[in-house]
């Protein structure tokens, strides 16, 4: 993985001694909360409904386990022993005082970590594939570029007071997008032009919140050397013309709506062309020196896994079998594999970790996968580099831990946003809906009969839980001060992005389990084979049937036509 | 009033810092033009009595607001000995393509100013997009407030004040 130098240590450093400033100063009175909001929003502390949270960055979601160590240590000695993983790969701490803020930057300083633009309307946390490096689909590593991005979006002087917050993504295999890079306010594919050359395509103005988008292509083609002033471009554009007289409509993805595709390109092409050729341009150096820190660890020469595997999934420890048919995904290397660590356990809000887990994950780390992990935007994390023989072992490790849920990509699998537990933007809670669906679909035959299903709950929306996204969205309503639930189907983050649709009234909490069950038994009644995943039957049917499912026939109407879901072009 | 003064360009900008006191007062868009004196004065009453002010006893610089872009500027760039950019607020952050286009693109070498909502936390980043002069909003810690330009040593991006991104300087640094 990236190793800092001397100067991205001297910015880490420094930025934990200006934030200590800067608390001392509010400590004292010198400063008003008004003027210390946008300070601490800039790294990533928020005031939440019960105490101050601080999120801490986690660039593209990757981890070596002394950060996780040191996460651990975090967690124990300055809130109350455990952290949550968020939809962004990043990790936040609910409780935090506010004046163990600058001792907290400082432990994160002393592993090449910090929570610099967190929040904020600047450029954030720069997300990416979590099996970037190790996926057989892949282009190449995608990491590297990231990189380059969180370098150059690191304090930018230009940006820091954008019209509204500003996410990145960077994905590079053609045939799975993992990292949802179209809902991005840019995303970037790693792409070949038809001489072979690598660049990137690079997508503006996705997004979910109030108005969802999907990215359409700004830069159909650009070259390696010239990502960095292409984003600037973007970036300028945006800033300059970016609205600001509304914090619901200063999103890029209103920009590029109100202006069209052609007219946003135009402006950012006139712009680009002017810095193109300038010192922005990245130099093969620069390059090299990126990618050297992401190269491959030190494999063993392994014969395939796949003969191994399949007696694993057929064998007699049916825990193993299980987890190892779920949770465990293909490798570039021969004899090894990913495994998905879900964060999904029963009874425990997704994406929660203990700082004991935390300590004893680092060791699995360490002894099964070259001292690494990955964050999910699933909230879930992965071992990527795993021998294939040590899967026995590792599993009862993780077992052991409670980490062994083998339900990746099921229904369980679900992801939620913090809601109004912790939240002050929320309208209704997320975690109690998310743990009973984990209760009333926990058998795990009933889930492998469901197949690939993911539910996103979200409790506002500004859509944290990406409910509009999921193959079933939830999200959560205020009516009258009651909480309520809308059910949305056929979302789905990937290169077949499409955005969910509302199925109808909302449902009171106690409703709207049992409206998802009726929805999941309909599919059930009404697909073709088993590996109709319920994402195709919605794609197939529409929703009118569904919607009859659940609500019953609609009265005097006649039936009406399929309705089809938006789907992106690629 | 006492406003902040730095450097443009240097190694060590936060050296330089400064308090001084203003010489320019500004004149608003619907006040008279006083006779003498160092004045600054909104950008459209500027082309109005451009040709006047060429004659004046004493020096004019111009106002734009947060939404007006470097380009209108382009033409005047070489004689104007001030440019202030209004902040309207600290979240408005226009001003700082603003002031990068016009040291950049547009060549300008006078004094650029920030004005409006400006804070202490604000003017490493305004130093780098290349203001020089800063007024602001409280003037009751500036002393503490020169402060703000040493807080970092290290920055990743080419700006106003040196336009190599870090890339290209650790390429050149000796290591």
């Amino acid at each position: 993985m990236y190793q800092y130098d001397e100067y991205d240590q001297k910015i880490v450093e420094e930025r934990a001694k200006q934030f200590g400033g800067q608390v001392d100063r509010r400590m004292s009175g010198s400063i008003e909360e008004l003027e210390f909001k946008p300070l601490r929003l800039q790294n990533g502390l928020y005031m939440q409904l019960h105490a101050y949270m601080l999120r801490v960055a986690i660039p593209y979601g990757l981890l070596s386990s002394k950060q996780l160590r040191m996460l651990a240590h975090i967690a124990r000695t300055y809130d109350k022993s455990y952290g949550h993983f968020t939809t962004r790969q990043n990790l936040q701490y609910n409780w935090p005082a506010l004046e163990n803020v600058p001792k907290i930057l400082e432990c994160l300083a002393s592993v090449q970590m910090h929570a610099i633009q967190t929040s904020g309307n600047c450029v954030r946390n720069v997300t990416s594939d979590h099996f970037a490096g190790v996926a057989a689909d892949e282009l190449e590593d995608p990491r590297p570029w990231a990189e380059l991005i969180r370098q150059w979006s690191t304090f930018h002087p230009e940006f820091a007071a954008l019209p509204r917050k500003f996410k990145i993504a960077v994905g590079a295999s053609p045939a799975e997008d993992r990292a949802a890079v179209r809902f991005h306010d840019i995303g970037v594919f790693v792409t070949e032009n038809e001489r072979g050359e690598r660049g990137f395509e690079v997508l503006v103005g996705g997004g979910m919140g109030r108005t969802p988008h999907i990215a359409p292509v700004i830069g159909k083609f650009v070259a390696r050397q010239d990502l960095l002033s292409y984003l600037e471009a973007v970036l300028r554009v945006y800033n300059a013309y970016g609205r600001r007289d509304n914090i619901y409509k200063a999103r890029i993805k209103i920009l590029v709506h109100a202006l069209g595709v052609e007219a946003f390109r135009a402006k950012v092409e006139e712009e680009w062309l002017q810095i193109k050729d300038g010192p922005l341009q990245l130099t093969e150096t620069e390059i090299a020196r990126v990618v050297n820190d992401f190269a491959p660890p030190a494999y063993e020469k392994l014969p395939a896994a796949t003969a191994l595997l399949s007696s694993f999934v057929l064998g007699k420890d049916r825990a193993l079998g299980r987890f190892v048919k779920n949770n465990v995904a293909t490798h570039k290397q021969p004899g090894y594999v990913a495994v998905t660590v879900s964060l999904k356990e029963r009874d425990i809000p997704p994406g929660d970790m203990t700082d004991y887990q935390m300590d004893r994950f680092a060791e699995l780390a360490d002894r099964f996968s070259f001292a690494e992990l990955r964050v999910t935007h699933t909230q879930n994390l992965v071992l990527a580099d795993v021998k294939a023989s040590d899967l026995p072992a590792l599993h009862s490790e993780l077992a052991a831990l409670g980490l062994a849920t083998p339900n990746a990509n099921k229904i369980t699998d679900l992801i939620a946003c913090p809601g109004l537990d912790y939240c002050a933007l929320a309208n209704a809670r997320s975690i109690p809906v998310a743990l009973e669906i984990m209760q009333r679909f926990e058998d795990i035959d009933y889930q492998n009969d469901l197949g690939e299903i993911s539910v996103k709950i979200s409790g506002c929306i500004n859509a944290c839980g990406h409910h509009h996204v999921g193959h079933i969205g939830i999200l959560g309503i205020d009516k009258q001060g009651e909480e309520f639930y809308q059910l949305m189907l056929g979302g789905a983050p990937g290169h077949d992005a499409s955005i969910g649709e509302i199925l109808g009234r909302a449902f009171p909490r106690t409703e709207i389990v049992p409206a998802m069950e009726k929805v999941l038994a309909h599919y059930l009644a009404v697909r073709q084979a088993p590996d109709e995943r319920f994402i195709d039957v919605v794609r197939r049917t529409g929703l009118a049937p569904f919607k009859e499912a659940v609500y019953g026939p609609a009265p005097g109407s006649q039936k009406k036509p399929a309705q089809e879901t938006v789907h992106a072009d690629h | 009033m006492r406003i902040i003064k730095n450097a443009r360009t240097g190694v060590d900008r936060s050296a330089q810092a400064r308090i001084e006191d203003d010489a320019w007062s500004h004149v608003a868009d619907d006040a008279e033009v006083p006779a003498q004196g160092d004045v600054i004065v909104g950008l459209a009453r500027y082309r109005e009595l451009r040709a006047t002010f060429a004659k004046r006893a004493g020096k004019v610089g111009v106002r734009v607001h947060s939404n007006q872009e470097a380009k209108e500027l382009a033409d005047l760039t070489a004689e104007l000995p001030l440019i202030a950019i209004e902040f309207p607020n600290f979240k408005d952050g226009r001003g700082y393509t603003t002031a990068r286009l016009l040291r950049e693109r547009f060549a300008f070498k006078g004094e650029l100013r920030a004005i409006g909502d400006v804070m202490r936390d604000q003017l490493f980043y305004m130093t780098r997009c290349g203001f020089d002069a800063f007024e602001l909003k409280s003037t009751k810690s500036l002393d503490e407030a020169l402060g703000a330009f040493s807080e970092y040593s290290v920055t990743y991006q080419g700006a106003a004040d040196d336009p190599r991104p870090l890339f290209r300087r650790r390429a050149q640094a000796v290591r």
